[in-house]
């Protein structure tokens, strides 16, 4: 094989006592894609970090074309034609669209003016080489999370990227905008870009990339060709140790409806959806992003209002717009934006695991100091919350066990439905499969689950049942035994057959 | 230092007590006449309508919101206190009922603009700040109403026996004990806490963060009212100009007192320790005849150092932690 594009070996980071890298190796070639998995903590971001600039490595050396690279900040690494595209792009929201691209470097006329005419033009013809249509005027604002990704590979282009960063790229992205994504990125690596995608998703990285690299614990384990490996074999590197299952569902005794929605109807989200979940299920709620399974999930635990229809658990009807009331007959909803709704960041763990029962920890209307830390303690310890103190803030802690935070926060609750809205993104392979566990064991002790799920072998993997939504109907129900990839894409696309 | 001991003395509220007592010492000292009784007299008289506005004021920062309107919520509770005197209303404990009810109606329109139509609060008690001042000029016009009965206006100032200091201070501590439990120690108090720093959050754990701040506006409301009562009866005249600018004042002990102005963050003890302070520097350096315009500056200047502070002092303290743990101070934590 040609000499490497660009060369890491031996490459290590501390923060503190903490080896966040220790004697990394990668090899990137032009023309070719080039997966880095790895659980969550393995150092991938750290990686892609001094990759980028941000951070110096304390040891070992970075190579392009066979010299010696110094990065000494971001604008070293774009000198050298590194380009990162993060999960969510940061572009400036009520800029257009070509304005985000040439930031700082716009085209000019005399006197410094900007050539805007110039600027479009380039922008158009940016976008005709990825071939993807986006309207070079529009403000920022407003753009799909897959869109501003193109932008911010518009950019890439614009500054003649020899290697292209995506770092956990899909997690937001529906099929259509990763297939986009995914031709995008071939065009790139075709006409000779170097790219390294990160990702948990292993159907994409086997979609895409020639060569997969593993890290674990901040060490490089393997690199190997995608075509030498299986996915069992790479779950099995990645955690060190062989994963008895991801999809450990037991069968569960079913018994009497605990959920039951009729005629629920949101305008605008959702329309007409009714269905029934009974203790000892889990039912996934499948479906296109947009297609209204989240806006279903909250409108059922109260968060969002609806306009028509009705909610039961175990028979008893739940006021509109009512989450305490929703926790009080025993529904808990674990929100799909863990950051956002799932967690108050800034408070500390013992606090975030207690909100929803606080009233139930007071003594005489009271809260004394242990209370809340006892409480927590019995549930992180179960669920295996990995935090040094239960009074740090929530934020110290990694995703995955972030995630964990917030089921401890609802099974304290001791919930009867269980709502879970994409119970695993963005959480690593260990943790998943321990989430997952966890479901199959919530239901077998009688529980009704609902799960959202994007992801489809997590819906086929765990659930008894798979409701599908098409544009804010329910459009299938599927059992688990006829239930596969193509049944479910099918009505997911609108293309199935009504129930 | 164990650890208990780091976080007493480490936190803001310790900040804010050391400088009322360094103050409170070094004024004794080198201005005369701080260390007399009727100086201390005359600094809770003047601390304690701010006090009562300031506690709800905390829990309304807090959340995330903030109600500048309360100075005029005094002024309009003045006037209406004077107009029904002069109906003809002799009854000490009526008025004050009905006072204190005006006050949550003025506050329940806050709040209802607030969280029912989900406009900023900053905004909306802007207008209600000059809405209710305006009213105020209504009801009573230029005129003052000064003719209470002397009974009344003596015992409101009347001092704890063999004191100088106020008895309504006690009233002050057993609201400020109430206010200091809920936000505290009551799960409605983690509740405000969670608002301010995430409110959808907040919502999705089940708390109905509009009821809450809803019935905050009410208290603050209320509590202002009862403020206007106690700074009519001290001065024993009820007019529409009464607590003029007070608003600010009330913010600046808030803020001294370290709550965060984007909500989440602060106490009680820290606010309550920034009223006494703030009236302490005013009192001991208007005994050492500064002229009031200095005094403006002072307090502006501590309103500045009140932001800058406890930022300072995280700072200090997130470096510190980093230095211990062997890091060099510039790189950031690894994600």
């Amino acid at each position: 094989m040609a000499a490497p594009l660009l060369a890491l070996s031996g490459v290590s980071k501390s923060f503190g006592a903490v080896a966040a890298l220790s004697g990394v190796r990668l090899e990137l070639h032009g023309g070719e894609a080039h997966a880095l998995v790895g659980e969550n903590g393995a150092g991938k971001s750290t990686l892609v970090k001094i990759l980028a600039g941000v951070h110096a490595p304390d040891e070992g050396t970075i190579t392009m074309d066979g010299r010696p690279l110094v990065l000494s900040g971001p604008a070293d690494a774009r000198a050298a034609g590194i380009v990162v595209v993060y999960q969510e792009p940061t572009l400036f929201p009520d800029l257009t669209v070509a304005e985000n691209i040439f930031i700082g470097r716009q085209p000019q006329r005399s006197l410094r003016r900007i050539d805007v005419a110039e600027m479009r033009a380039r922008a158009v013809e940016l976008f005709g080489r990825l071939g993807v249509r986006l309207d070079p005027d529009r403000p920022a604002r407003g753009l799909s999370i897959a869109d501003q990704q193109i932008v911010e590979i518009a950019k890439a282009l614009s500054l003649d990227a020899r290697i292209l960063i995506m770092d956990e790229p899909t997690a937001a992205l529906s099929g259509v905008e990763v297939e986009r994504l995914f031709n995008v990125a071939r065009s790139l690596r075709d006409s000779g870009t170097a790219v390294l995608f990160i990702s948990h998703r292993f159907d994409e990285v086997f979609a895409l990339c020639q060569r997969i690299t593993v890290m674990r614990d901040g060490r490089w384990v393997s690199t190997d060709p995608v075509a030498d490996l299986t996915v069992d074999e790479l779950v099995r590197r990645m955690v060190g140790r062989t994963v008895s299952s991801l999809y450990p569902k037991t069968a569960a005794r079913v018994g009497e409806p605990r959920l039951e929605v009729s005629g629920l109807t949101r305008r605008g989200s959702f329309e007409d959806v009714s269905f029934t979940v009974r203790g000892g299920e889990i039912v996934a709620l499948a479906g296109l992003v947009g297609a209204g399974r989240s806006e279903v999930g909250r409108a059922v635990f109260g968060v969002d209002r609806y306009d028509a229809g009705e909610v039961r658990v175990d028979g008893r009807r739940l006021s509109r717009g009512d989450p305490a009331a929703a926790i009080e007959a025993g529904l808990a909803l674990v929100p799909e934006d863990r950051r956002q709704q799932g967690l108050v960041m800034e408070l500390s763990v013992e606090r975030n695991a207690t909100l929803p029962r606080r009233w139930s920890l007071t003594r005489l209307g009271l809260l004394f100091g242990g209370a809340e830390r006892r409480a927590a303690a019995i549930w992180t310890e179960r669920l295996q919350v990995k935090a040094a103190r239960l009074s740090d803030p929530v934020s110290t802690l990694s995703g995955g066990n972030q995630q964990k935070v917030v089921l401890a926060k609802w099974l304290a609750t001791r919930p009867r439905v269980l709502i879970v809205d994409e119970p695993t993104r963005g959480i690593d392979v260990g943790t998943k499969a321990e989430v997952h566990r966890l479901l199959s064991e919530l239901a077998s002790e009688g529980v009704a689950v609902l799960m959202v799920s994007s992801e489809l072998p997590e819906v086929l993997g765990m659930a008894d049942r798979v409701l599908v939504m098409h544009e804010g109907r329910l459009v299938a129900d599927i059992a688990r035994d006829r239930a596969d990839e193509e049944s479910v894409m099918l009505a997911a696309t609108g293309q199935g057959g009504r129930r | 230092m164990p650890e208990r001991a780091r976080r007493v003395f480490g936190s803001w509220d310790a900040v804010v007590l050391i400088a009322l007592v360094v103050v409170s010492v070094a004024g004794a000292l080198a201005i005369d006449g701080v260390a007399s009784p009727r100086f201390w007299r005359f600094v809770s008289l003047e601390a304690i309508p701010i006090a009562l506005i300031a506690m709800p004021m905390t829990l309304v920062v807090i959340t995330g919101e903030i109600d500048l309107s309360v100075a005029s919520v005094l002024g309009l509770t003045c006037s209406v206190m004077g107009q029904l005197w002069v109906w003809g209303v002799t009854s000490l404990p009526l008025i004050i009922v009905l006072c204190v009810l005006l006050g949550a109606l003025l506050g329940a329109v806050n709040g209802l603009f607030v969280t029912g139509f989900g406009l900023p609060s900053l905004a909306v008690t802007i207008g209600t700040l000059a809405l209710y001042r305006g009213l105020a000029y209504v009801v009573l016009g230029d005129r003052a109403v000064a003719d209470y009965p002397i009974g009344w206006t003596t015992d409101a100032v009347a001092p704890i026996p063999r004191t100088t200091i106020p008895w309504v201070i006690l009233v002050v501590a057993a609201l400020a004990v109430v206010f200091g439990i809920v936000l505290h120690a009551t799960p409605i108090g983690r509740g405000l806490y969670a608002m301010g720093n995430n409110a959808e959050a907040t919502r999705f754990a089940g708390i109905s963060v509009r009821r809450t701040k809803f019935w905050l506006f009410v208290a603050t409301g209320a509590m202002s009212s009862l403020a206007g009562v106690f700074w009519t009866l001290r001065f024993a005249s009820a007019r529409a100009d009464n607590g003029l600018g007070l608003e600010l004042t009330v913010v600046a002990a808030v803020l001294l007192g370290g709550v965060s102005i984007f909500g989440g963050r602060g106490g009680l003890v820290g606010v309550l320790a920034a009223v006494a302070l703030l009236g302490t520097l005013r009192n001991a350096l208007q005994l050492a005849y500064v002229p009031a315009n200095t005094l403006t500056v002072v307090t502006g200047s501590l309103l500045i150092a009140s932001v800058v502070g406890p930022n300072a002092v995280s700072l200090l303290r997130a470096r510190l932690r980093r230095r211990r743990a062997g890091a060099a101070p510039a790189a950031s934590s690894p994600r």
